[in-house]
């Protein structure tokens, strides 16, 4: 390390010397040297980029060997540079790592991602359902936690995994269920405001859906019959236990809005509220209808359908594999793109958006997002934002380059004005996304959050990954011609040519 | 005034020494056909506002929205008279792609009444596969417009803070109005164009906003920077002018990458996000025009009407 410290104060006093004797191979160039530099860049001293030349150094180094610049192929400064092995092998290992983990998680990664895809992408149903107060049945927490059990458990009936149950605003569940086959099914039955009544043999109202706490259906383990286990509340099974005592041998019926459901016969008195209706019921699946009637009938409080989105699996799936497709499209032109233009850096920014890309990855499935349209939106903005972070450092680096500084330095100033305007510039996006997860409703709110961890991811990957990179790639000296770091050919020119 | 080509410029950003640069042809002298440009885009825009209004989705203006895909060809009139026998209102929208796909857009269907449309639709017409079936209260839809506008302005007053610390109030303003006007044009376009506005525009627009500001935030801060070593007697639009050289092919470049991701999404993505990216693409070149030829000529403005340019020739 003192070497090469050495080595590059003598580059500085060779620059000293040298530079006011270099012709100037464009008068323009002589322009940009006479004019203010707004960069602080030292006036364009020193023609030669790169490192300071090492005293044993003749050997052309790499990347240099096949292109042959403007100035000729036997450029000075490509036989007075040495590669630095040690951090030309770390860059190795690291490209290496990269393209090793690429290829064995990619596969993990997308099933995983694939398990965890909004209903809009595998279909589904998202429903709001707005409670309504009515005599006798307010809208308050208790009754709002008690249409919300009861919601799960008509989900649960359904047979629904991972469904989304919430309660919004205090007076709104919202449910969401993710590929369902029926979605219109699933809405009526979770909806469902049907008046269940209990009514004795001459026709007495006994019990409604509002003493009823839930039904289920089982299999009885003596007799292995389906059966439906009815659970009433404590006042409930106070009434229940008197009509039950009351009415032993005669029916009580269940009727839903008006209609007969049930007319099961007393056999005993039930004093403890927990009641079993058997015999009735051929299948398992039987039972589990009626359950589920029951349930249907037993919401705390009447609701209304706010708003709805159904989504059916095709259109599902055909969105997704729509939108992968074409992102992965976009994706490979933003490569190919980056390629060409920046060339050397132009790589490492590749490699900078497939690290943004893992780690984004990485914490879609660390917090457990969902994968949705909006979010994928967000993801292709988010990844055009970490683009830009690279091409700002770049053509910073491009433009100290022209100034006529070394590459180091380059590279140092260069990192260090683009972070700036990359900061002030994320800092902005990030109050744009906070503003839209506070204000947006559930699906804006996944494009926030999307978008905000990929403008800090990016932030992130611009700071650590690129920066490690492009100085590993400086500091070994791998490739020097300032061309290959996208700088034009007139100039790179004039700036290969020799010193003296 | 004429164009002419600078013979005096090597590279974008390299004019040449202040004498030259003079002679050179300067965007801030021009500002006044950048703000033109902008009202022609703008204007229209506001006509169209004002007369047609925009193409409000059932997110904003309630109602039911169904997509029904047929197995065989359909027509509207079929349509039209099974959602008469249905009772359903005469102004409902339908609209069909592909021959057998059919979007209706109707007023808010409980779920029965959607149950029975759909089961009506198959018995007189024939198989088919519901697709989506949308539906929103007016309640929620009046919730959403409140909070759209609220979050477009909650987010406006926090950028303008941010960058009137970061930078200084002038700038703030200047990039506050260049997003108003992206914000104008996008939603003029997408009134002309009309484009669906749904709750995923809420969410386009405010994106727009932050890819507004974050270009203008490049170049500002390449002027600030300009400013710190700026030379004695050296006029503040020449500045500004050479700050914008600098930044271009940054300006460009990032645009071109974000529109390479939105025209494949566009182009080869579902049609279910298409509008939403269209917005999206409107408000990024106009983004990357405002930040260029109207915030920094405003800024320019600013400063000259407060005495601080010594731009005067």
């Amino acid at each position: 390390m003192a070497g090469k410290k050495q080595r590059r104060n003598t580059n500085k006093q060779q620059q000293k010397q040298t530079a006011p004797e270099s012709p100037q191979p464009e008068p323009t160039a002589a322009g940009a040297a006479n004019q203010q530099s707004p960069n602080t860049a030292p006036r364009r001293a020193a023609p030669v980029p790169g490192d300071a030349p090492a005293p044993g150094g003749t050997r052309t180094v790499g990347g240099g060997a096949g292109f042959s610049g403007p100035g000729g192929p036997n450029r000075p400064q490509a036989r007075r540079q040495t590669t630095n092995w040690a951090d030309a092998g770390i860059l190795g290992l690291i490209v290496l790592a990269i393209a090793a983990i690429v290829i064995f998680t990619a596969k993990p990664i997308a099933s995983e991602l694939q398990k965890h895809l909004g209903l809009d992408l595998q279909g589904g149903v998202s429903v709001i359902y707005q409670a309504v107060p009515s005599p006798g049945a307010p809208v308050n927490s208790d009754s709002m936690n008690a249409l919300r059990n009861n919601m799960v458990r008509r989900v649960d009936a359904l047979g629904v995994t991972e469904p989304t149950i919430q309660i919004e605003n205090g007076n709104r569940i919202l449910v969401e269920l993710a590929g369902i086959k029926d979605p219109e099914q699933a809405v009526s039955v979770i909806g469902q405001t049907a008046h269940m009544e209990f009514k004795t043999e001459d026709g007495k109202v006994v019990l409604t859906g509002a003493d009823l706490k839930s039904a289920q259906a089982q299999i009885n383990t003596s007799t292995s019959q389906p059966e439906v286990a009815l659970t009433f509340d404590s006042a409930g099974a106070k009434i229940f236990a008197q009509v039950t005592a009351a009415n032993v041998g005669k029916t009580i019926s269940i009727y839903l809005d008006n209609q007969l459901l049930t007319n099961p016969v007393v056999q005993e008195a039930i004093p403890s509220g927990n009641a079993v209706i058997n015999g009735g019921f051929k299948t398992l699946q039987d039972a589990q209808n009626t359950a589920l009637q029951l349930n249907a009938g037993a919401l705390p409080v009447q609701v209304t359908t706010i708003e709805k989105t159904t989504v059916g699996p095709t259109l599902g799936q055909d969105s997704l594999n729509r939108s992968l497709h074409a992102g992965m499209i976009g994706l490979v032109l933003v490569f190919l793109f980056m390629l060409f233009y920046y060339r050397v850096p132009g790589v490492v920014a590749d490699l900078s958006l497939i690290v943004y890309a893992l780690i984004m990855a990485g914490l879609y499935l660390l917090v457990h997002a969902t994968l949705t349209l909006e979010g994928i939106a967000a993801f292709i903005i988010s990844l055009g934002m970490a683009v830009d972070a690279n091409i700002l450092i770049y053509e910073r680096l491009k433009e100290e380059l022209r100034a006529g500084k070394t590459l180091r330095s380059s590279f140092d100033a260069g990192f260090r004005h683009a972070l700036t305007t990359i900061l002030d510039c994320n800092v902005n996006s990030l109050i744009g996304a906070c503003v839209l997860y506070y204000f947006g409703s559930s699906d804006i709110k996944g494009f926030a959050v999307t978008l905000f961890i990929g403008v800090f991811t990016s932030l992130f990957t611009a700071v650590t990954f690129t920066r490690l990179i492009m100085n590993l790639l400086v500091s070994s000296r791998l490739v020097l011609n300032p061309k290959w770091y996208g700088v034009r050919t007139k100039i790179a020119a004039a700036l290969a040519k020799p010193a003296v | 005034m004429v164009w002419r080509e600078n013979k005096n410029c090597c590279r974008l950003g390299e004019t040449g020494s202040l004498r030259e640069r003079r002679k050179a042809v300067n965007l801030i002298e021009l500002r006044k056909y950048w703000y033109i440009l902008s009202l022609l885009v703008i204007i229209p825009g506001l006509i169209s506002l004002g007369t047609r209004h925009m193409n409000f989705g059932i997110d904003f203006t309630g109602g039911s929205l169904l997509e029904i895909q047929f197995s065989q060809p359909v027509t509207d009139t079929a349509i039209q008279a099974v959602m008469a026998d249905q009772k359903l209102p005469s102004d409902s929208e339908i609209q069909l792609s592909n021959g057998n796909m059919a979007m209706i857009r109707t007023r808010a269907l409980t779920q029965d009444e959607s149950n029975s449309l759909v089961s009506a639709l198959q018995q007189k017409i024939g198989p088919l596969s519901l697709q989506s079936d949308n539906k929103v209260d007016a309640v929620v839809s009046s919730e959403l417009m409140r909070n759209a506008a609220l979050a477009v302005l909650i987010a406006f007053a926090l950028m303008l803070v941010y960058i009137a610390i970061r930078f200084e109030f002038w700038f703030a303003l200047a990039a506050i109005i260049a997003i108003f006007h992206d914000i104008l044009v996008t939603v003029g376009l997408a009134s002309i164009f009309w484009l669906q506005i749904d709750s995923a525009s809420v969410a386009a627009i405010l994106t727009i906003a932050a890819y507004s500001v974050h270009d203008t935030i490049v170049i500002f801060d390449r002027i600030r920077e300009n400013v710190k070593v700026r030379k004695k007697g050296e006029p503040l639009d020449e500045l500004i002018h050479y700050s914008i050289m600098q930044t271009l092919t940054r300006s460009i470049n990032t645009v071109m990458t974000v529109l390479f991701c939105l025209l494949a999404l566009i182009l080869f993505g579902g049609v279910t996000i298409r509008d939403f990216m269209i917005m999206l693409l409107i408000g990024v070149i106009s983004g990357a025009y405002s930040s260029i030829f109207n915030a920094s000529p405003l800024w320019f403005d600013f400063k000259r009407l407060r005495g601080e340019s010594a731009a005067t020739r």
